[in-house]
């Protein structure tokens, strides 16, 4: 893995932390554990140019990570149901260490059914007057002509929203 | 296909599939080196892309989520995941 200095790591899991607590996430309070997934996802964004969740082989196409892309889609089920998202790095506020030191079953579809899925969101008949698009990180919904560039409330980026009417 | 080989004291065949940023994957590879037992590793996101499709079978033979860490006990048990107590104790009742 690159080596990424302790100063940037430190740095972005200060900024990490500060976006999560502002949207009511939690990161995990086993700082070591932490620490080596902001490294980690620090070192995907410099060999992927995104940052891949951690604990997932990523393809290095983006358009075929974007769901696991950190935050990842599937943390906000995770978190609801396990108490900590796939590779712990977010947990929720009530989880307790038995949540945090077992590992949880993998919530990503397979390759074949993520196909079926993109295939299946072409055809959007509606009567609206404008298209909902919806961040499929936090859920967040929009009536525009485009989603935003970025998420309002969990900034992530545009590709990560769907049409959702 | 890239894998390495840490010796040890026989506890049966062991293969680990993990990936290499990924900490659960490095505190298993850590348990196995502390239980001291010869196994060998791949972290498969370091594989060249030609052997990908290669490794994907591999993996998918074990466990169709294709997650990591994957280990897999002379092919025939597999412990998905760091389950640190399981791995303890399946090696523990393993041949010395």
């Amino acid at each position: 893995m690159t080596e990424i200095s302790r100063e940037k790591i430190q740095e972005y899991y200060h900024k990490l932390l500060t976006e999560a607590e502002k949207a009511g996430y939690h990161l995990n309070p086993d700082l070591d554990l932490t620490l080596e997934l902001v490294k980690s996802l620090l070192a995907n964004e410099e060999r992927y140019g995104y940052q891949s969740c951690p604990c997932r082989w990523a393809s290095g196409l983006r358009e075929e990570d974007l769901d696991i892309i950190c935050p990842c889609d599937y943390r906000d089920a995770d978190l609801a149901e396990y108490g900590r998202c796939y590779c712990a790095l977010y947990v929720s506020a009530n989880a307790t260490k038995e949540n945090l030191s077992r590992p949880i079953p993998e919530r990503r579809p397979s390759k074949e059914e993520r196909k079926k899925k993109t295939e299946k969101e072409i055809s959007h008949p509606s009567s609206l007057s404008l298209p909902v698009w919806r961040c499929q990180v936090c859920g967040y919904l929009c009536a525009r002509k485009e989603p935003p560039d970025v998420c309002p409330i969990c900034k992530a980026s545009k590709d990560r929203f769907e049409r959702f009417f | 296909m890239d894998i390495k080989h840490v010796e040890g004291r026989n506890a049966g065949k062991l293969m680990l599939y993990a990936i290499s940023t990924c900490p659960w994957c490095r505190k298993t590879k850590a348990l196995l080196n502390e239980l001291g037992v010869e196994y060998s590793y791949i972290d498969v996101d370091l594989v060249p892309e030609e052997e990908e499709d290669k490794i994907t079978r591999e993996v998918e033979r074990w466990n169709d989520r294709l997650s990591f860490p994957t280990l897999v006990i002379d092919d025939e048990e597999v412990i998905i995941g760091f389950q640190e107590e399981r791995i303890r104790q399946v090696l523990k009742g393993k041949k010395q």
